[in-house]
């Protein structure tokens, strides 16, 4: 009865006083303390999620609670800033950073009764697709290849989020995605994963990776949840300029998984012949499947696909090499002392941060040098551009785009490529909705023949998350994906 | 011109904006307030800290861009100007770089005999960077972030002067102009307002010099004397066979040099690219208008105005309006009185009062109406002139009203015919001899008798009637 609980389901038995906030927020610690193989979590509030717990059974004694959802623990990953709680992104440079404020994300959690249960581990400033490049070390994903014990990537850089989900170390996690990092390990882990409309959900008090591309979102066991938290965490925020004035909508009570009429879109360019068969497989399933509901499918083209992951890294490392200047020793975060100011300066970003990142400022700092700016980064902007139009185009001719979303299941942790570009290619299925600021998620649709989850993406238009919840919905009604890893780690 | 060597000098200003709060969070802007006291999570680029740009500071710069009659862009947007130093928390600057808030304009300043337009390319918002502390610890430097993210009009001139008073008087009219508009309270020794002045020397004919820049000026001395040492020390590297090397140079205010700081090959890339974390700033013309109709009287048309309703030489109006206070304090006690009269009286006895004292107008301890009394009461001729003196000069120490003082010390002008003429006797009776040279020819002791008069009136005797009566009887 209490395992693998969604969000609705663990609302309905506080409501129906079956489990007190407390009792459930005590399991799910114990699940944290058993799953501690699993590395999810960065920082474990084992007190303080108790005592708001406590708090939340007292609001429901005394029915002044704060939502239907009061009470219930999640887990946020360790990119949003925590008033009081430890906030690291993962990295040694912030390895021992406090924050005096709250984001406005988990602020809007807490003011509808949510409990933290804890930080969860990510990739290194959410740079990565394999949670790998942790400081605090990598996150095993709770699924394994059938007949191995060879542990998994939980994929990144929401990796902590999307394994604390799967393994059950969690009821509902949120992560951040620019350019996969929510959908990615959601289709590694057999979770949902929602990427908003960039400028739906707030940035402010989120550790910044690259701000034109960076947005916040849930990963949740049920596409119901994701509807639940998107609706908590979205809205307008006059603390960060790019969120938008778009009134927000009530997803959940507005979810109506009817496709009837929808047509959805199959992007040509998507298609490859070094996708794995299981995934080209489940791809046609999908499509058989919402055809059969009503829906029809259109192939589509969105050409400019093939620049997207180019473009993605120009643009990305560009901000945050900008955005990570400010980790510089002077006043707070990690300092190594040096002879001068320079030598400082060196000595401690040298020590502080980790190698993806370094390459990723360095590749950053160079596209935005003179004499290379226009090459690099006004060119990709150019081509974002275009990337954008590819997607407005389609949008005149159909409702939602239907993708994999990642060109591979999980791997093995210790099979991760040595060559960074490889790694890159991760992403190539998600980028494109990032560079478009329109909202995707990845669902998980059937297991391949290694037994590991695939994930398919739905992707809409800019702030039509209602129809992209609404598919996913019918989907996800029909197909019934209910596998769930064996808990090996627990002995 | 230095022989017959053409100077060229560019001024790029920085100016405070007059605001509470700062270009991209509300952080107060109070100058002197203990270090690192107004601070925010955005000044001090906490993580996930994002800018949110400050309305006001928007409107002061468009504000601003009016009065030097420059246009408004409609859409700006705001770079990152991206460098490391200790008072920089963000790692970068967020400036305007190839999109500024106002283009071109101009400005009309006063040379030697005659006006001058000075061009002005641009002028953009950015923030300011903290202050490093080198003197306060023998090891470390302190940083004090108050500053931090204070916005700040760049304005940039175009190459249009030819000489240090010319440099000094486009920046003392830029000065005046923010100061009308109350866009910048321009105090230069507080750091409000400060100049890099760009200098290059060159021959007629000859292409452009190499330029260089020295920045932080912060006094119109300093200006001048800087652009003096340094036209000089490229005219003589020239002339010496030597190239000028373009180059950014600090001022020493102790030895009155410039000295390098920064070659060209050193300088920063900095890397400017668009602040993601803002939408480009779009104006509604509408608004922009709204605010071109509140903009108030600018120096150029008050003085054009002062010439014409109080006749003021085109001289005088300039001294004048220059300052706005001082215009105000003016227009103040001219009204329904004789011009010429206020005109020497502010200029002369107040200036000189307040440069003794080395204070403004507004701290003046002699109000507007206080001065329009004193005026007054020689106009009418209770007072003379030489007593007005003495009056101000009470009033100035002691901040009485003049009627007060002329009440208290019996001050009041004798203009009784019969009292004079009973000083005058008594003056002419134990004078004989003087009087004797008086009608021999020697007509130039009228003066002599009319200074032992006014002695023995403590003052107070009209002049002219006094005058009337001396001549009166001598000339008998």
């Amino acid at each position: 009865m209490t395992e693998n609980l969604t969000i609705k389901q663990a609302s309905d038995l506080l409501k129906n006083k079956e489990l007190s906030s407390k009792e459930l927020t005590e399991l799910y610690l114990k699940n944290i303390t058993e799953g501690k193989e699993l590395n999810c979590y960065n920082y474990v509030l084992e007190e303080s999620s108790l005592s708001e717990a406590v708090k939340s059974d007292e609001r429901r004694a005394s029915n002044s609670l704060k939502s239907d959802f009061d009470g219930v623990p999640i887990g946020i990953k360790d990119l949003f800033c925590t008033k009081g709680t430890l906030t690291t992104a993962s990295s040694k440079i912030l390895s021992d950073f406090i924050p005096t404020y709250e984001s406005t994300v988990t602020q809007k959690c807490k003011d509808s009764g949510l409990i933290s249960l804890g930080k969860l581990n990510c990739d290194e400033f959410a740079m990565g697709s394999t949670n790998k490049t942790s400081y605090f070390g990598p996150v095993k994903n709770p699924w394994k290849l059938k007949d191995s014990k060879a542990d998994l990537v939980p994929g990144g850089s929401s990796g902590g989020s999307a394994a604390a989900v799967a393994g059950d170390l969690c009821i509902a996690s949120l992560g951040t995605d620019t350019g996969g990092s929510i959908r990615q390990p959601a289709s590694f882990t057999g979770t949902v994963g929602l990427k908003p409309s960039y400028g739906r959900v707030s940035r402010w008090g989120i550790v910044a990776f690259a701000s034109s591309l960076d947005q916040a979102g849930p990963i949740t066991k049920t596409v119901d949840d994701a509807a639940i938290l998107l609706d908590i965490i979205s809205g307008h925020d006059n603390k960060d300029s790019t969120s938008s004035i778009k009134e927000k909508e009530n997803y959940s009570q507005n979810m109506n998984s009817n496709v009837k009429g929808m047509k959805v879109g199959v992007p040509k360019e998507f298609m490859s012949d070094d996708l794995p068969k299981s995934t080209l497989k489940a791809w046609d399933a999908c499509k058989d499947l919402l055809k059969s509901n009503g829906a029809e499918i259109i192939n589509i083209s969105l050409p400019h696909t093939m620049s997207a992951l180019p473009t993605y890294y120009i643009i990305a490392p560009a901000e945050a090499s900008s955005n990570l200047a400010r980790y510089d020793g002077v006043r707070y975060g990690l300092r190594e002392q040096g002879e001068n100011l320079i030598d400082m300066y060196e000595k401690t970003r040298s020590e502080g941060f980790g190698d993806e990142v370094k390459r990723r400022i360095l590749i950053g700092t160079y596209v935005l040098s003179s004499g290379y700016y226009d090459a690099y980064y006004l060119k990709a902007q150019k081509v974002r551009s275009l990337i954008k139009d590819d997607f407005n185009k389609a949008f005149n001719d159909v409702d939602a785009i239907l993708t994999p979303s990642t060109p591979s299941t999980a791997f093995e942790i210790a099979n991760e490529p040595n060559d960074p570009v490889q790694n890159y290619f991760n992403d190539i299925f998600t980028v494109p909705v990032n560079l478009a600021g329109i909202p995707g998620i990845s669902i998980p649709f059937s297991n391949d023949e290694k037994n590991l989850p695939i994930g398919l993406q739905l992707i809409t238009n800019s702030f039509e998350e209602q129809k992209l919840l609404n598919i996913a919905k019918n989907i996800e009604e029909t197909v019934q994906y209910k596998a769930t890893p064996e808990k090996w780690w627990i002995t | 011109m230095i022989n017959d060597w053409n100077l060229v000098i560019g001024i790029e200003i920085h100016a405070q904006v007059k605001s509470n709060s700062k270009l991209f969070s509300s952080s107060p802007t109070d100058f002197g307030s203990s270090p690192n006291s107004q601070v925010s999570l955005i000044d001090a680029a906490m993580p996930g800290m994002l800018p949110v740009i400050n309305s006001y500071c928007v409107e002061q710069a468009v504000r601003s861009g009016i009065g030097i009659n420059a246009k408004i862009n409609e859409k700006s947007i705001f770079d990152r100007k991206n460098y490391f130093y200790q008072d920089l928390p963000q790692g970068y600057q967020i400036s305007q770089y190839k999109d500024p808030i106002v283009g071109e304009g101009y400005i009309d300043i006063e040379t030697e005999n005659n006006q001058k337009r000075i061009g002005i390319e641009r002028l953009h918002l950015e923030q300011d960077a903290g202050k490093s502390l080198h003197d306060q610890d023998p090891k470390y430097t302190f940083v004090d972030l108050n500053r931090s993210g204070i916005a700040l009009m760049e304005i940039v001139s175009k190459p249009d002067m030819n000489s240090p008073k010319e440099a000094v008087n486009y920046v003392r009219k830029v000065r005046s102009i923010l100061r009308y508009l109350d866009t910048c309270d321009g105090n230069m020794e507080q750091g409000s307002l400060r100049a890099d002045v760009n200098v290059s020397v060159n021959k007629d004919g000859e292409a452009l010099g190499t330029r260089c820049e020295i920045k932080n000026l912060n006094s119109f001395k300093h200006i001048s004397s800087a652009i003096v040492y340094e036209s000089k020390r490229q005219i003589k590297l020239i002339d010496s066979g030597k190239r000028v090397d373009q180059e950014t140079r600090l001022y020493d205010i102790n030895s009155g040099e410039t000295r390098s700081m920064r070659s060209k090959e050193d300088a920063h890339d900095y890397r400017y690219f668009p602040d993601p974390d803002l939408l480009p700033l779009v104006l509604e013309k509408e608004w922009i208008e709204n605010i071109k109709k509140n903009i108030p009287e600018l120096p150029d048309e008050k003085k054009a105005r002062f010439v014409k309703e109080y006749s003021l030489s085109n001289y005088d109006a300039e001294v004048v309006v220059s300052d706005k206070a001082t215009s105000e304090y003016y227009e103040a006690v001219v009204k329904g009185r004789a011009p010429k009269l206020v005109t020497t009286w502010v200029t002369g006895e107040l200036f000189s009062v307040l440069n003794k004292k080395n204070i403004s107008i507004q701290d003046s301890p002699v109000s507007a109406d206080m001065m329009g009394e004193l005026l007054d009461n020689i106009e009418s001729g209770k007072i003379s002139n030489r007593l007005a003196k003495d009056i101000f000069e009470d009033m100035c120490e002691t901040g009485k009203n003049p009627n007060l003082i002329i009440e208290e010390k019996g001050l009041s002008q004798i203009s009784d015919e019969g009292e004079i003429e009973k000083l005058v006797d008594e003056v002419l009776n134990s004078n004989p001899e003087n009087i004797e040279k008086y009608k021999n020819g020697k007509t130039k002791l009228l003066g002599f008798f009319v200074g032992e008069v006014m002695k023995l009136s403590k003052g107070k005797a009209n002049p002219g009637t006094l005058n009337k009566l001396l001549k009166k009887k001598l000339d008998n």
